[in-house]
Protein backbone atom coordinates (compact mmCIF):
# COMPACT_ATOMS: atom_id res chain seq x y z
CA UNK A 1 0.00 0.00 0.00
CA UNK A 2 2.97 2.53 0.72
CA UNK A 3 4.47 3.73 3.70
CA UNK A 4 2.46 5.41 6.13
CA UNK A 5 3.11 9.17 5.58
CA UNK A 6 3.87 11.17 8.33
CA UNK A 7 1.57 14.23 8.26
CA UNK A 8 2.37 15.87 11.87
CA UNK A 9 3.97 19.33 10.92
CA UNK A 10 2.72 20.26 7.60
CA UNK A 11 0.99 23.22 6.68
CA UNK A 12 -2.57 21.93 5.99
CA UNK A 13 -2.41 23.73 2.43
CA UNK A 14 -0.53 20.36 1.69
CA UNK A 15 -2.39 18.55 3.68
CA UNK A 16 -5.55 19.08 2.06
CA UNK A 17 -4.10 19.22 -1.49
CA UNK A 18 -3.15 15.97 -0.88
CA UNK A 19 -6.40 14.63 0.48
CA UNK A 20 -7.71 16.50 -2.44
CA UNK A 21 -5.24 14.36 -5.10
CA UNK A 22 -5.90 10.98 -2.87
CA UNK A 23 -2.92 10.42 -1.37
CA UNK A 24 -3.74 10.50 1.74
CA UNK A 25 -7.10 9.57 3.53
CA UNK A 26 -8.79 12.08 5.95
CA UNK A 27 -8.95 9.39 8.02
CA UNK A 28 -5.37 8.98 8.43
CA UNK A 29 -4.57 12.37 8.98
CA UNK A 30 -6.99 12.84 11.64
CA UNK A 31 -6.04 9.62 13.20
CA UNK A 32 -2.25 10.79 13.37
CA UNK A 33 -2.91 14.17 15.20
CA UNK A 34 -5.67 12.34 17.02
CA UNK A 35 -2.55 10.02 18.58
CA UNK A 36 -0.16 12.84 18.85
CA UNK A 37 -2.51 15.31 20.93
CA UNK A 38 -3.41 12.10 23.03
CA UNK A 39 0.05 12.19 23.49
CA UNK A 40 0.85 15.49 24.06
CA UNK A 41 -2.38 17.38 25.32
CA UNK A 42 -2.13 16.31 28.89
CA UNK A 43 0.98 18.35 29.31
CA UNK A 44 -0.24 21.53 27.67
CA UNK A 45 -3.80 21.26 28.39
CA UNK A 46 -4.36 23.16 24.81
CA UNK A 47 -7.29 21.39 23.88
CA UNK A 48 -10.38 20.85 26.42
CA UNK A 49 -12.68 18.55 24.79
CA UNK A 50 -12.23 16.19 22.06
CA UNK A 51 -14.74 15.72 19.78
CA UNK A 52 -15.64 12.13 19.68
CA UNK A 53 -17.26 11.64 16.15
CA UNK A 54 -14.00 13.06 14.25
CA UNK A 55 -12.76 10.09 12.77
CA UNK A 56 -16.41 8.94 11.82
CA UNK A 57 -16.58 12.65 9.78
CA UNK A 58 -13.22 11.91 8.24
CA UNK A 59 -14.86 8.45 7.06
CA UNK A 60 -17.56 10.13 5.60
CA UNK A 61 -15.14 12.74 4.42
CA UNK A 62 -12.83 9.68 2.18
CA UNK A 63 -16.36 7.93 1.18
CA UNK A 64 -17.10 11.49 -0.35
CA UNK A 65 -14.21 11.35 -2.26
CA UNK A 66 -14.42 7.98 -3.37
CA UNK A 67 -17.81 8.88 -4.52
CA UNK A 68 -16.32 11.32 -6.99
CA UNK A 69 -17.92 14.63 -5.03
CA UNK A 70 -15.60 17.77 -5.16
CA UNK A 71 -13.52 18.04 -1.71
CA UNK A 72 -13.52 21.51 0.19
CA UNK A 73 -10.28 23.72 0.25
CA UNK A 74 -10.07 22.30 3.88
CA UNK A 75 -10.10 18.88 2.83
CA UNK A 76 -9.30 16.56 5.84
CA UNK A 77 -7.93 19.27 8.04
CA UNK A 78 -8.23 18.84 12.37
CA UNK A 79 -8.91 22.48 13.66
CA UNK A 80 -8.90 23.03 16.96
CA UNK A 81 -12.03 25.92 18.15
CA UNK A 82 -11.76 28.13 20.59
CA UNK A 83 -14.15 27.15 23.68
CA UNK A 84 -15.78 30.79 22.70
CA UNK A 85 -17.36 29.29 19.75
CA UNK A 86 -20.32 27.41 19.72
CA UNK A 87 -20.46 23.96 18.13
CA UNK A 88 -23.62 22.08 18.15
CA UNK A 89 -23.64 18.75 20.26
CA UNK A 90 -19.74 19.39 21.34
CA UNK A 91 -19.68 21.19 24.94
CA UNK A 92 -18.78 24.84 25.09
CA UNK A 93 -18.04 26.94 27.61
CA UNK A 94 -16.00 30.07 26.70
CA UNK A 95 -13.30 28.97 29.77
CA UNK A 96 -16.54 29.62 32.65
CA UNK A 97 -18.16 27.62 35.20
CA UNK A 98 -21.08 29.39 34.42
CA UNK A 99 -21.26 26.75 30.90
CA UNK A 100 -19.48 24.24 32.26
CA UNK A 101 -22.71 21.84 30.80
CA UNK A 102 -23.73 24.05 27.98
CA UNK A 103 -24.52 21.86 25.10
CA UNK A 104 -24.85 24.62 21.83
CA UNK A 105 -27.90 23.72 20.21
CA UNK A 106 -26.30 25.70 16.99
CA UNK A 107 -23.00 25.93 15.72
CA UNK A 108 -21.23 29.68 15.12
CA UNK A 109 -21.14 30.49 11.24
CA UNK A 110 -17.51 30.33 12.01
CA UNK A 111 -17.79 26.50 12.61
CA UNK A 112 -20.22 26.02 9.70
CA UNK A 113 -17.89 27.51 7.30
CA UNK A 114 -15.29 25.71 7.89
CA UNK A 115 -17.13 22.32 8.04
CA UNK A 116 -18.38 23.65 4.52
CA UNK A 117 -15.00 23.44 3.52
CA UNK A 118 -14.72 19.75 4.36
CA UNK A 119 -12.46 20.68 7.61
CA UNK A 120 -12.74 18.36 10.80
CA UNK A 121 -13.10 19.72 13.93
CA UNK A 122 -10.52 17.59 16.24
CA UNK A 123 -11.91 19.48 19.70
CA UNK A 124 -12.34 22.65 21.44
CA UNK A 125 -9.42 24.83 23.07
CA UNK A 126 -8.77 26.44 26.22
CA UNK A 127 -9.18 30.33 26.85
CA UNK A 128 -9.70 32.21 29.74
CA UNK A 129 -13.18 32.72 30.63
CA UNK A 130 -15.20 34.95 28.53
CA UNK A 131 -11.71 35.58 26.94
CA UNK A 132 -10.94 38.07 29.40
CA UNK A 133 -6.93 37.65 30.17
CA UNK A 134 -3.53 37.71 28.41
CA UNK A 135 -2.21 34.53 29.84
CA UNK A 136 -5.02 31.67 29.76
CA UNK A 137 -4.60 31.60 33.70
CA UNK A 138 -8.57 32.55 34.24
CA UNK A 139 -9.86 29.34 32.61
CA UNK A 140 -12.18 27.41 34.52
CA UNK A 141 -10.82 24.48 33.07
CA UNK A 142 -6.80 24.93 34.33
CA UNK A 143 -4.38 26.54 32.98
CA UNK A 144 -2.60 26.37 29.34
CA UNK A 145 1.18 25.91 28.90
CA UNK A 146 4.18 27.32 26.31
CA UNK A 147 5.13 24.40 24.22
CA UNK A 148 8.28 26.14 24.51
CA UNK A 149 8.77 26.33 27.78
CA UNK A 150 6.19 24.59 30.10
CA UNK A 151 6.53 26.65 33.21
CA UNK A 152 5.30 30.13 30.70
CA UNK A 153 2.08 30.87 29.72
CA UNK A 154 0.85 30.44 26.27
CA UNK A 155 -0.20 33.88 26.09
CA UNK A 156 -3.89 34.73 26.07
CA UNK A 157 -6.74 34.58 25.33
CA UNK A 158 -6.83 32.23 22.89
CA UNK A 159 -3.91 30.25 24.40
CA UNK A 160 -5.09 26.81 23.78
CA UNK A 161 -5.64 27.33 20.45
CA UNK A 162 -1.86 28.76 19.95
CA UNK A 163 -0.71 26.26 21.78
CA UNK A 164 -2.50 23.82 19.70
CA UNK A 165 -0.53 24.88 16.43
CA UNK A 166 2.56 24.86 18.23
CA UNK A 167 2.58 22.03 19.45
CA UNK A 168 1.64 20.37 15.93
CA UNK A 169 -1.54 19.20 17.87
CA UNK A 170 -3.29 20.12 14.53
CA UNK A 171 -2.54 22.58 11.52
CA UNK A 172 -5.42 25.12 12.48
CA UNK A 173 -7.19 26.51 14.95
CA UNK A 174 -9.48 29.24 15.14
CA UNK A 175 -9.15 31.86 18.22
CA UNK A 176 -11.00 35.39 19.10
CA UNK A 177 -9.32 38.57 19.68
CA UNK A 178 -10.75 41.67 20.74
CA UNK A 179 -8.18 43.21 22.63
CA UNK A 180 -4.95 41.17 20.90
CA UNK A 181 -6.23 37.87 22.38
CA UNK A 182 -4.80 36.24 18.69
CA UNK A 183 -1.98 38.08 18.23
CA UNK A 184 -0.39 38.05 22.12
CA UNK A 185 -0.52 34.30 22.52
CA UNK A 186 0.35 33.92 18.35
CA UNK A 187 3.46 35.68 19.25
CA UNK A 188 4.41 33.77 22.74
CA UNK A 189 4.00 30.65 20.58
CA UNK A 190 5.24 31.26 17.35
CA UNK A 191 2.90 30.91 15.18
CA UNK A 192 0.90 33.05 12.88
CA UNK A 193 -2.37 34.32 13.89
CA UNK A 194 -4.58 36.86 12.50
CA UNK A 195 -7.02 39.17 13.45
CA UNK A 196 -9.44 40.04 10.08
CA UNK A 197 -10.78 43.67 9.97
CA UNK A 198 -13.92 44.21 12.17
CA UNK A 199 -16.90 42.82 10.30
CA UNK A 200 -15.06 40.65 7.69
CA UNK A 201 -16.23 37.35 10.23
CA UNK A 202 -19.64 36.98 11.51
CA UNK A 203 -19.67 36.79 15.50
CA UNK A 204 -22.80 34.61 15.22
CA UNK A 205 -22.50 31.89 17.44
CA UNK A 206 -19.47 33.01 19.19
CA UNK A 207 -19.97 34.07 22.87
CA UNK A 208 -19.85 37.52 23.23
CA UNK A 209 -17.58 39.34 25.32
CA UNK A 210 -16.87 43.01 23.45
CA UNK A 211 -19.62 43.41 20.33
CA UNK A 212 -17.77 46.50 18.82
CA UNK A 213 -14.18 44.64 19.21
CA UNK A 214 -14.56 40.76 18.93
CA UNK A 215 -13.31 39.01 15.98
CA UNK A 216 -12.62 35.29 15.21
CA UNK A 217 -9.50 34.55 12.69
CA UNK A 218 -7.05 31.63 12.57
CA UNK A 219 -3.81 30.36 13.79
CA UNK A 220 -1.52 28.33 11.64
CA UNK A 221 2.50 27.61 10.70
CA UNK A 222 2.44 29.73 7.90
CA UNK A 223 0.71 32.87 6.35
CA UNK A 224 -0.49 30.97 3.20
CA UNK A 225 -2.07 28.69 5.93
CA UNK A 226 -3.75 31.43 7.53
CA UNK A 227 -4.80 33.28 4.65
CA UNK A 228 -6.71 30.50 2.65
CA UNK A 229 -8.83 29.62 6.20
CA UNK A 230 -9.40 33.71 6.76
CA UNK A 231 -11.18 33.06 3.24
CA UNK A 232 -13.05 29.92 4.13
CA UNK A 233 -14.81 31.76 7.20
CA UNK A 234 -14.74 35.45 5.86
CA UNK A 235 -17.86 37.09 4.09
CA UNK A 236 -21.19 38.62 4.97
CA UNK A 237 -23.73 36.54 7.41
CA UNK A 238 -26.99 37.64 7.61
CA UNK A 239 -27.53 36.70 11.47
CA UNK A 240 -24.62 39.15 12.07
CA UNK A 241 -25.80 42.86 10.98
CA UNK A 242 -21.95 44.10 11.71
CA UNK A 243 -20.50 41.81 8.97
CA UNK A 244 -19.51 43.52 5.37
CA UNK A 245 -20.86 43.64 2.34
CA UNK A 246 -17.60 43.39 0.60
CA UNK A 247 -16.52 40.39 -1.23
CA UNK A 248 -14.05 38.02 -0.17
CA UNK A 249 -10.38 38.86 -1.94
CA UNK A 250 -8.23 35.86 -2.89
CA UNK A 251 -5.86 36.96 0.05
CA UNK A 252 -4.28 33.12 -0.63
CA UNK A 253 -3.80 33.10 -4.52
CA UNK A 254 -2.25 36.99 -4.33
CA UNK A 255 0.64 36.59 -1.53
CA UNK A 256 3.26 38.15 -2.87
CA UNK A 257 6.79 38.80 -0.85
CA UNK A 258 8.13 41.21 -3.39
CA UNK A 259 7.43 44.02 -1.28
CA UNK A 260 8.64 46.59 -3.72
CA UNK A 261 6.92 49.96 -3.37
CA UNK A 262 5.54 49.05 0.33
CA UNK A 263 5.52 51.94 2.40
CA UNK A 264 5.74 50.75 6.00
CA UNK A 265 5.08 52.90 9.16
CA UNK A 266 7.05 52.75 12.72
CA UNK A 267 5.35 54.61 15.10
CA UNK A 268 7.79 55.62 17.59
CA UNK A 269 5.23 54.95 20.37
CA UNK A 270 5.97 51.31 19.30
CA UNK A 271 9.34 51.54 20.41
CA UNK A 272 9.53 52.93 23.49
CA UNK A 273 12.43 52.03 26.22
CA UNK A 274 9.67 49.75 27.93
CA UNK A 275 10.03 46.83 25.01
CA UNK A 276 13.08 44.34 25.88
CA UNK A 277 16.22 44.43 24.16
CA UNK A 278 15.76 40.94 22.72
CA UNK A 279 12.17 41.93 21.28
CA UNK A 280 13.85 45.15 19.88
CA UNK A 281 16.06 42.78 18.08
CA UNK A 282 13.69 40.60 16.36
CA UNK A 283 11.18 43.07 15.49
CA UNK A 284 14.46 45.05 14.08
CA UNK A 285 15.56 42.27 11.94
CA UNK A 286 11.59 41.76 10.66
CA UNK A 287 12.23 45.51 9.38
CA UNK A 288 15.17 44.85 7.97
CA UNK A 289 13.97 42.08 6.06
CA UNK A 290 11.15 44.42 4.61
CA UNK A 291 13.84 46.95 2.98
CA UNK A 292 15.50 44.24 1.60
CA UNK A 293 12.48 42.85 -0.05
CA UNK A 294 11.68 46.31 -1.37
CA UNK A 295 9.65 47.89 1.16
CA UNK A 296 10.39 51.62 2.23
CA UNK A 297 9.83 52.34 5.44
CA UNK A 298 8.45 55.32 7.14
CA UNK A 299 8.65 57.37 11.13
CA UNK A 300 4.84 57.76 11.70
CA UNK A 301 3.04 59.04 15.20
CA UNK A 302 0.26 57.44 16.73
CA UNK A 303 0.23 60.06 19.75
CA UNK A 304 -2.87 58.30 21.62
CA UNK A 305 -1.05 55.45 21.83
CA UNK A 306 -0.36 55.38 25.68
CA UNK A 307 -4.24 56.00 26.32
CA UNK A 308 -5.35 52.48 24.31
CA UNK A 309 -5.10 50.48 27.49
CA UNK A 310 -7.09 52.72 29.58
CA UNK A 311 -9.89 53.60 26.32
CA UNK A 312 -9.80 49.24 25.64
CA UNK A 313 -10.14 48.42 29.34
CA UNK A 314 -13.58 51.26 29.94
CA UNK A 315 -15.06 49.89 26.10
CA UNK A 316 -14.57 46.26 26.40
CA UNK A 317 -15.56 45.98 30.15
CA UNK A 318 -19.00 48.33 29.92
CA UNK A 319 -19.74 45.68 26.54
CA UNK A 320 -18.94 43.08 28.48
CA UNK A 321 -21.25 43.99 31.52
CA UNK A 322 -24.04 44.17 29.21
CA UNK A 323 -23.38 41.32 27.51
CA UNK A 324 -22.80 39.32 30.31
CA UNK A 325 -26.23 39.78 32.06
CA UNK A 326 -27.62 36.64 30.02
CA UNK A 327 -25.98 34.14 32.08
CA UNK A 328 -28.61 34.47 34.86
CA UNK A 329 -29.41 30.66 35.64
CA UNK A 330 -33.02 30.97 33.74
CA UNK A 331 -32.59 28.62 30.57
CA UNK A 332 -29.18 27.60 30.42
CA UNK A 333 -25.89 27.78 32.29
CA UNK A 334 -24.99 27.51 35.81
CA UNK A 335 -28.09 27.64 38.44
CA UNK A 336 -26.86 27.62 42.28
CA UNK A 337 -28.13 24.73 44.57
CA UNK A 338 -31.31 26.42 45.76
CA UNK A 339 -32.64 23.05 47.61
CA UNK A 340 -32.02 23.95 51.27
CA UNK A 341 -33.54 27.39 50.98
CA UNK A 342 -35.55 29.16 48.08
CA UNK A 343 -33.63 32.91 47.41
CA UNK A 344 -35.44 35.39 49.15
CA UNK A 345 -36.76 37.37 45.44
CA UNK A 346 -35.15 37.51 42.12
CA UNK A 347 -32.04 39.55 42.63
CA UNK A 348 -30.89 37.31 45.25
CA UNK A 349 -31.60 33.81 42.42
CA UNK A 350 -29.54 35.92 39.88
CA UNK A 351 -27.04 37.26 42.04
CA UNK A 352 -26.37 33.68 43.35
CA UNK A 353 -26.19 32.02 40.25
CA UNK A 354 -23.86 34.49 39.28
CA UNK A 355 -21.61 35.25 41.77
CA UNK A 356 -20.91 31.27 42.08
CA UNK A 357 -20.86 30.76 38.43
CA UNK A 358 -18.28 33.77 37.21
CA UNK A 359 -14.75 33.52 38.05
CA UNK A 360 -12.56 36.41 39.44
CA UNK A 361 -11.37 38.62 36.60
CA UNK A 362 -14.85 38.31 34.93
CA UNK A 363 -16.53 39.33 38.06
CA UNK A 364 -14.07 42.08 38.68
CA UNK A 365 -14.37 43.70 34.86
CA UNK A 366 -18.36 43.10 35.26
CA UNK A 367 -18.11 45.45 38.42
CA UNK A 368 -15.85 47.86 36.58
CA UNK A 369 -18.18 48.51 33.51
CA UNK A 370 -21.30 48.56 35.29
CA UNK A 371 -19.98 51.59 37.32
CA UNK A 372 -18.51 53.63 33.76
CA UNK A 373 -21.56 52.85 32.13
CA UNK A 374 -23.93 54.38 35.94
CA UNK A 375 -25.76 57.10 36.18
CA UNK A 376 -23.34 60.20 37.02
CA UNK A 377 -20.05 57.94 35.65
CA UNK A 378 -21.16 57.58 31.71
CA UNK A 379 -19.94 60.35 30.64
CA UNK A 380 -16.46 60.74 32.42
CA UNK A 381 -15.43 57.04 31.44
CA UNK A 382 -17.98 55.32 28.78
CA UNK A 383 -18.70 58.27 26.64
CA UNK A 384 -15.59 59.62 27.25
CA UNK A 385 -13.98 56.44 26.20
CA UNK A 386 -15.77 56.46 23.06
CA UNK A 387 -14.71 59.87 22.20
CA UNK A 388 -11.16 58.95 22.46
CA UNK A 389 -11.60 55.84 20.46
CA UNK A 390 -12.77 57.91 17.80
CA UNK A 391 -9.88 59.83 17.80
CA UNK A 392 -7.26 56.69 18.07
CA UNK A 393 -8.77 55.81 15.07
CA UNK A 394 -8.31 58.98 12.98
CA UNK A 395 -4.80 58.87 13.99
CA UNK A 396 -4.39 55.21 12.38
CA UNK A 397 -6.33 56.80 8.95
CA UNK A 398 -4.22 59.85 9.10
CA UNK A 399 -1.63 57.30 9.19
CA UNK A 400 -2.39 55.52 6.39
CA UNK A 401 -1.95 58.61 4.28
CA UNK A 402 1.83 57.96 4.86
CA UNK A 403 1.90 54.52 4.65
CA UNK A 404 0.63 50.97 3.83
CA UNK A 405 0.48 49.14 6.78
CA UNK A 406 2.21 49.36 10.70
CA UNK A 407 4.85 47.54 12.13
CA UNK A 408 5.87 47.40 15.45
CA UNK A 409 6.40 44.71 18.55
CA UNK A 410 3.28 42.49 19.85
CA UNK A 411 3.93 42.86 23.14
CA UNK A 412 6.95 44.15 25.49
CA UNK A 413 8.84 41.20 25.98
CA UNK A 414 7.80 37.50 25.34
CA UNK A 415 5.64 34.88 27.40
CA UNK A 416 5.85 35.45 31.16
CA UNK A 417 6.16 32.87 33.58
CA UNK A 418 2.46 31.45 35.13
CA UNK A 419 1.95 33.21 38.29
CA UNK A 420 3.57 35.84 37.46
CA UNK A 421 1.19 38.72 36.68
CA UNK A 422 -2.44 36.89 37.45
CA UNK A 423 -2.51 38.88 41.48
CA UNK A 424 -1.83 42.42 39.56
CA UNK A 425 -4.50 42.99 37.26
CA UNK A 426 -3.86 46.18 35.81
CA UNK A 427 -0.02 45.17 35.07
CA UNK A 428 -1.44 42.26 33.07
CA UNK A 429 -3.61 44.95 31.66
CA UNK A 430 -0.92 46.98 30.58
CA UNK A 431 0.64 44.09 28.93
CA UNK A 432 -1.70 44.86 25.50
CA UNK A 433 0.06 48.43 25.10
CA UNK A 434 0.63 47.94 21.14
CA UNK A 435 -2.64 45.63 20.68
CA UNK A 436 -5.64 47.50 21.39
CA UNK A 437 -5.48 50.34 19.65
CA UNK A 438 -5.94 48.70 16.30
CA UNK A 439 -8.68 46.85 17.56
CA UNK A 440 -10.39 50.15 19.35
CA UNK A 441 -10.03 51.29 15.38
CA UNK A 442 -11.36 48.00 13.80
CA UNK A 443 -8.24 47.29 12.04
CA UNK A 444 -6.91 44.18 10.51
CA UNK A 445 -3.72 43.12 12.07
CA UNK A 446 -1.42 39.71 12.81
CA UNK A 447 1.44 38.69 14.39
CA UNK A 448 3.87 36.61 12.66
CA UNK A 449 7.17 34.80 14.24
CA UNK A 450 10.26 36.65 13.52
CA UNK A 451 12.66 35.05 15.97
CA UNK A 452 13.61 33.31 19.20
CA UNK A 453 15.03 34.68 22.68
CA UNK A 454 18.43 33.46 23.63
CA UNK A 455 16.56 31.03 26.14
CA UNK A 456 14.27 29.86 23.01
CA UNK A 457 11.03 31.65 23.36
CA UNK A 458 9.25 33.28 20.24
CA UNK A 459 8.83 36.61 19.57
CA UNK A 460 6.41 37.55 16.84
CA UNK A 461 6.31 41.04 14.99
CA UNK A 462 2.91 42.78 14.83
CA UNK A 463 1.94 44.49 11.64
CA UNK A 464 -1.70 46.42 10.90
CA UNK A 465 -3.24 47.34 7.84
CA UNK A 466 -5.82 49.89 6.85
CA UNK A 467 -9.86 48.50 6.99
CA UNK A 468 -10.31 45.58 4.79
CA UNK A 469 -6.45 45.60 3.06
CA UNK A 470 -5.75 42.52 4.52
CA UNK A 471 -3.49 41.48 1.30
CA UNK A 472 -0.84 44.16 2.34
CA UNK A 473 -0.49 43.63 5.55
CA UNK A 474 -0.37 39.40 4.58
CA UNK A 475 2.33 39.77 1.80
CA UNK A 476 4.39 41.85 4.56
CA UNK A 477 3.96 38.85 6.48
CA UNK A 478 4.67 36.50 3.92
CA UNK A 479 7.95 38.26 2.73
CA UNK A 480 9.04 37.87 6.74
CA UNK A 481 8.72 34.43 6.65
CA UNK A 482 10.53 33.67 4.06
CA UNK A 483 13.70 34.97 5.30
CA UNK A 484 13.14 34.66 8.99
CA UNK A 485 12.60 30.17 8.13
CA UNK A 486 11.95 29.42 11.99
CA UNK A 487 9.27 26.98 10.44
CA UNK A 488 11.70 23.90 10.63
CA UNK A 489 11.78 24.87 14.82
CA UNK A 490 9.78 23.03 16.81
CA UNK A 491 8.93 23.14 20.74
CA UNK A 492 10.86 20.33 22.48
CA UNK A 493 7.79 19.10 24.15
CA UNK A 494 6.66 17.09 20.72
CA UNK A 495 10.03 15.44 20.39
CA UNK B 1 -16.44 53.19 43.87
CA UNK B 2 -19.21 51.57 46.32
CA UNK B 3 -18.01 48.20 45.31
CA UNK B 4 -21.04 46.37 47.33
CA UNK B 5 -23.77 49.25 45.20
CA UNK B 6 -22.45 47.86 41.83
CA UNK B 7 -22.77 44.48 42.64
CA UNK B 8 -26.20 44.89 43.44
CA UNK B 9 -26.69 46.83 40.34
CA UNK B 10 -24.50 43.97 38.08
CA UNK B 11 -26.78 41.55 40.10
CA UNK B 12 -23.89 39.55 41.36
CA UNK B 13 -23.00 38.47 44.47
CA UNK B 14 -19.06 38.90 46.04
CA UNK B 15 -17.65 37.35 48.99
CA UNK B 16 -16.29 39.32 51.72
CA UNK B 17 -12.84 38.87 50.56
CA UNK B 18 -13.55 39.50 46.98
CA UNK B 19 -15.37 42.91 47.86
CA UNK B 20 -12.18 44.29 49.93
CA UNK B 21 -9.53 43.21 47.05
CA UNK B 22 -11.80 45.06 44.35
CA UNK B 23 -12.10 47.83 46.43
CA UNK B 24 -8.61 48.76 46.57
CA UNK B 25 -8.15 47.17 43.01
CA UNK B 26 -10.39 49.22 41.18
CA UNK B 27 -9.78 52.40 42.77
CA UNK B 28 -5.95 52.15 41.22
CA UNK B 29 -7.49 50.73 37.96
CA UNK B 30 -9.84 53.90 37.91
CA UNK B 31 -7.02 56.10 38.80
CA UNK B 32 -5.07 55.22 36.10
CA UNK B 33 -8.02 55.32 33.62
CA UNK B 34 -8.57 58.88 35.14
CA UNK B 35 -5.73 60.22 32.66
CA UNK B 36 -8.06 60.39 29.40
CA UNK B 37 -10.07 63.24 30.88
CA UNK B 38 -6.83 65.17 29.75
CA UNK B 39 -7.46 64.29 25.99
CA UNK B 40 -9.68 67.50 24.12
CA UNK B 41 -12.81 65.62 23.21
CA UNK B 42 -14.84 68.70 22.15
CA UNK B 43 -17.09 68.00 19.37
CA UNK B 44 -16.54 64.71 19.07
CA UNK B 45 -18.78 62.25 18.65
CA UNK B 46 -18.34 59.23 20.65
CA UNK B 47 -17.24 55.69 18.12
CA UNK B 48 -19.23 52.90 18.91
CA UNK B 49 -18.97 50.16 15.70
CA UNK B 50 -15.23 50.59 14.00
CA UNK B 51 -16.24 50.35 10.52
CA UNK B 52 -19.38 51.72 8.97
CA UNK B 53 -22.06 49.27 8.86
CA UNK B 54 -25.15 49.20 6.57
CA UNK B 55 -28.88 48.22 7.70
CA UNK B 56 -29.86 45.18 5.86
CA UNK B 57 -33.28 43.99 6.41
CA UNK B 58 -34.37 40.79 6.39
CA UNK B 59 -38.31 39.75 4.40
CA UNK B 60 -40.71 39.48 7.15
CA UNK B 61 -41.23 35.34 6.33
CA UNK B 62 -42.17 33.13 8.91
CA UNK B 63 -38.94 30.97 9.48
CA UNK B 64 -37.91 28.08 11.69
CA UNK B 65 -34.92 28.71 13.99
CA UNK B 66 -34.79 26.10 17.17
CA UNK B 67 -37.54 23.42 17.93
CA UNK B 68 -39.01 23.53 20.98
CA UNK B 69 -36.62 20.95 22.54
CA UNK B 70 -33.74 22.49 21.37
CA UNK B 71 -34.22 25.44 22.89
CA UNK B 72 -34.96 23.69 25.89
CA UNK B 73 -32.16 21.02 26.45
CA UNK B 74 -29.96 23.34 28.33
CA UNK B 75 -32.34 24.07 30.81
CA UNK B 76 -31.45 24.20 34.30
CA UNK B 77 -34.52 22.63 35.37
CA UNK B 78 -38.14 22.65 32.78
CA UNK B 79 -41.95 21.53 33.53
CA UNK B 80 -43.33 20.86 30.11
CA UNK B 81 -42.57 23.06 27.51
CA UNK B 82 -41.65 25.73 30.33
CA UNK B 83 -38.43 26.85 32.27
CA UNK B 84 -38.86 26.26 35.46
CA UNK B 85 -37.31 28.59 38.41
CA UNK B 86 -38.09 28.77 42.28
CA UNK B 87 -41.09 30.71 43.34
CA UNK B 88 -38.74 34.29 42.90
CA UNK B 89 -42.17 36.40 42.87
Amino acid sequence: MGEKMNIIESDLTEISDRVVRGEIKAEEVVSQYLAHTQKINPQLNAFVAMNDKALEQAQALDKKRNAGKKLGRLAGVPVGIKDMLCTKGLRTTAGSKILQNFIPPYSATVVERLESADAITLGKTNQDEFAMGSSSETSALGQSMNPWDLTRVPGGSSGGSAAAVAARLVPLSIGTDTGGSIRQPASFCGVVGVKPTYGRVSRYGIVAFASSLDQAGPFGLSVRDCARSLEIISGKDMNDMTTSNLPVPEWEKNLNSDLKGMRVGLPKEFFSDAVSAETRKAVDKAIEIVRAKGGITVDIELPLTKYGVSVYYLVCTCEASSNLARYDGVRFGYRSDFSKGLPADIDEFYSRNRGEGFGTEVKRRIILGTYALSSGYYEAYYKKAGQVRRLLRDDYIKAFQKCDVIMGPVTTSPAFKIGERINNPLEMYLNDIFTVTASLAGLPCMSVPAGFTSNKLPIGVHIIGPHFEEQKMLNVAHAIEGEVNIRKEVPNVIR
Amino acid sequence: MDVAKVAQLARLNLTAEEQAKFQAQLKNILISFEEISKINTEGVEPLVTPVDVELVYRKDEDRVTLSVEEALQNAPERAGNLFRVPPVV
